[in-house]
């Protein structure tokens, strides 16, 4: 029998189970950030002249911008010529998946994703991001039977060039902010899906993001388009190795719906939090948006964040489609000396617009949890309906919860409802459960679900379960 | 015996309620804990349920022959220890019929049962509901949010008669009943009655008593029990009051 936990200096922190690292030969560009970096990876990726050029564009603007500071959160400066901004697997790009590095495929499976078709999960195609490269992709040619397009980004540049041209920044342009321009400058891989008029997706579309190398940065771009009345479901990964250095992740993603699609896109994320004391962890600043082009269009992001040192992330919707809807469920959590500044932005354009805000942010430890969302309805919205909840859970008295809402609204037919609210998981609600014979931890792990469940409702099942559990883990050692 | 209480003193931010409780409760028996208002009776119940705002000075505790006090609460509900509450906790998001079930299995796994899953789980205490007259839907809601006072209660017996603990503490369980709560309460307990459990009732008013009938009552005034008795003591403390029986402060 374990011998009962009472208190938090009694239990040990977290376990980080995918902390490992692989050994595997690697090719990489050196640390620094230069035009001919830029040149070198778009060389890499045989990628067309106007990419390269998008690319050099990103760059220079970046290098007129100074990185954002409004956001809630503290860390040290961040060196971007110390970082590696390739890094890939020397067997990389693989022809099919019988070609994957076995060491490679045995890391995926390690982390619980295994890339054999015929092992994996059914119902889920992934794509495997390792540092800079895609190294799998599963099911495409299932899916390409119903012209759905799925695959690595550098891929999607060398087999649809006209598509990721037409799309690449429709949503968050190369000058968008200080993160994404880096990106845009620097990304090397990510995932693409086209899903065809009319085409309802017949199974989970999936990349698993994992960083591997040290002192490597990792930047994938991710764009996903509906056609008009199609229909697909994403799920996102990501974890990393356990490093005392922090590292740097700046993704992008944008979604593009157009007539009567609808994208749903859900991330659990589990990057390396750093060790109890504050040390290492990734800094995770992501830029995530989707258009709602066509009318009667809908997206919705669901988020749970769980790991990085720091969370800089504000999945938004432009509804620009009269009719359409955007949806954002959240549930953040921090725990030791984590910090996340994230939230959503809803800019209504088109009529009849819809948006609903879902955030749950949980903090423990001494860590730092912030909301950040704006809600925006300009001149030609009429009648735009928002409905924003954003509640915060607080674990212990080190820790802090911070709402940061933003309303602006220029059309006077909008209705806009907020609600608010910020409980510390009582003592009482602990020991009412311990009374009924269950542990401190069964006892706050069903009281956090419990608190997440509007959020855990709108993942996708396998999601869900995983969802829960994590939490669990995140949140050990938290209570005392 | 089932519990024996020896010189129990606890404190509560260094203020000591308990002043050395004296107290013996055989298997089978009901005995009512009665006394006025901060003469902790429920600091008592508390102290036996393993609420570690109270920290026990002196004294002891043997429970079933093992030493309660030692005993992490959530062990010491798995040795068949069980608290109805004076206000149950509302655990939102939570549904009643999963936390009650995870409070089964938990106990369950401790006496190396087999797990009920959720069929098994409803078929069981569908009975249990329906004698406490609980309006099923309260199952399906979160634990005790939006639930009146008197249905919270109600759900705390019903856990009682899922849980079949062997030591039952009811701490003012009739406070704020109406009287029809009151008789539904009361005979959920008193199904509960048998052999092989002992209750503890705690309450402020002989009222209850009438319903739940004791085999001893206990008065406790300034955290000592001062007169125990049969059931006829509820009633002459009903006539007199608690004046009567109290011990002046400093004696």
């Amino acid at each position: 029998m374990p011998t009962p936990v009472n208190n938090v200096e009694e239990l040990a922190t977290q376990d980080y189970k995918y902390g490992f690292v692989t050994e595997i030969e690697q090719e990489t560009v050196p640390a620094g950030l230069n035009e001919d970096v830029i040149r070198v990876i778009s060389a890499k990726k045989n990628e067309p002249e106007w990419l390269l050029e998008w690319r050099l564009k990103a760059y220079r603007h970046w290098q007129t911008m100074t990185e954002p500071k409004w956001a809630n959160i503290h860390y040290g400066p961040i060196d971007y010529q110390a970082i590696r901004y390739y890094a890939a697997p020397k067997k990389a790009r693989p022809k099919s998946l019988e070609e994957v590095d076995p060491e490679i495929l045995r890391t995926y499976e390690k982390l619980g994703i295994p890339l054999r078709e015929r092992e994996a999960l059914s119902g889920v195609a992934v794509d495997a991001v390792f540092d800079s490269v895609s190294v799998g992709t599963t099911f495409k040619a299932k899916l390409k039977e119903l012209g759905i397009i799925f695959s690595s980004f550098s891929e999607a540049v060398e087999e649809h060039p006209d598509l990721v041209r037409k799309y690449l920044g429709s949503v968050v342009p190369y000058s968008d902010n200080f993160f994404a321009t880096l990106n845009s400058a620097v990304f090397t891989d990510g995932s693409f899906a086209y899903i065809p008029k009319g085409v309802r997706c017949p199974m989970e579309l999936s990349t698993y993001f994992r960083i591997n190398a040290k002192d490597t940065g990792q930047f994938e771009r991710t764009l996903i388009v509906a056609d008009e009345g199609a229909y697909a479901s994403y799920l996102e990964g990501c974890t990393a190795p356990v490093r005392d250095e922090n590292q740097l992740h700046a993704a992008v993603v944008e979604l593009v719906a157009l007539d009567n699609a609808t994208i749903k896109y859900s991330t659990v994320q589990n990057w390396y939090p750093g060790d109890k004391h504050g040390k290492g962890g990734i800094y995770n600043f992501v830029t995530k948006r989707g258009k709602c082009l066509g009318r009667n269009s809908k997206i919705s992001w669901t988020q749970v964040e769980t790991g990085s040192a720091i969370t800089w992330k504000y999945p938004g919707c432009i509804l620009q489609g009269d009719g359409s809807t955007g949806e954002f469920y959240s549930v953040a959590v921090v725990n030791n000396y984590q910090q996340a500044d994230t939230g959503t932005k809803m800019i209504h354009l088109g009529k009849n617009t819809k948006s609903t805000i879902v955030s749950k942010g949980i903090s423990a430890g001494r860590g730092q949890n912030s909301y950040r969302g704006m809600v925006k309805v300009l001149k030609g919205a009429e009648n735009a309906r928002n409905y924003s909840q954003c509640d915060s859970l607080l674990i212990g008295d080190k820790c802090g919860a911070h709402t940061f809402p933003y309303l602006e609204v220029k059309n006077s037919t909008a209705q806009i409802e907020h609600e608010a609210s910020t409980s510390k998981i009582g003592e009482d609600q602990i020991f009412y459960c311990r009374q009924r014979g269950l542990s401190t931890e069964d006892a706050i792990g069903m009281i956090v679900n419990g608190f997440c469940k509007q959020v855990f409702r709108e993942l996708p099942m396998e999601f869900a379960v995983e969802a829960q559990k994590l939490l669990g883990v995140s949140l050990e050692g938290s209570v005392g | 015996m089932l519990l024996e209480i020896k010189n129990l003193h606890a404190t509560v931010n260094g203020n000591e309620i308990l002043k050395g409780i004296d107290l013996k409760i055989g298997l089978g028996e009901v005995h009512a804990i009665m006394g006025p208002n901060g003469s902790g009776k429920s600091t008592l119940a508390q102290v036996l349920a393993g609420r570690d705002v109270y920290a026990v000075t002196e004294g002891e505790v043997i429970y079933d022959g093992k030493n309660l006090l030692e005993m992490a609460p959530e062990d010491r509900a798995r040795a068949g220890v069980f608290m109805a509450f004076q206000y149950p906790v509302e655990i939102p998001g939570v549904s009643n019929t999963y936390f009650l079930r995870a409070a089964l299995n938990a106990i369950r796994k401790q006496r190396g049962e087999e797990e009920l899953d959720a069929m098994d789980f409803l078929a069981r205490i569908r009975e249990k509901i329906k004698l406490l007259e609980m309006d099923e839907t309260l199952m399906t809601r979160p634990v005790n949010e939006g639930f009146s006072g008197g249905e919270k209660k109600r759900n705390e017996i019903v856990q009682m008669a899922v849980l079949e603990p062997k030591l039952a503490i009811l701490d003012e369980t009739d406070s704020g009943l109406d009287i029809d709560a009151l008789k539904i309460v009361a005979s959920g307990v008193n199904a509960m009655r048998a052999k092989d459990r002992s209750i503890i009732v705690v309450t402020h008013y002989q009222r209850l008593l009438n319903y739940i009938v004791p085999d001893t009552v206990h008065v406790l005034s300034n955290g000592r029990i001062v007169k125990s008795g049969s059931k006829e003591l509820a009633l002459e403390l009903e006539q007199k009051g608690y004046g009567w029986i109290e011990e002046p402060v400093g004696a």
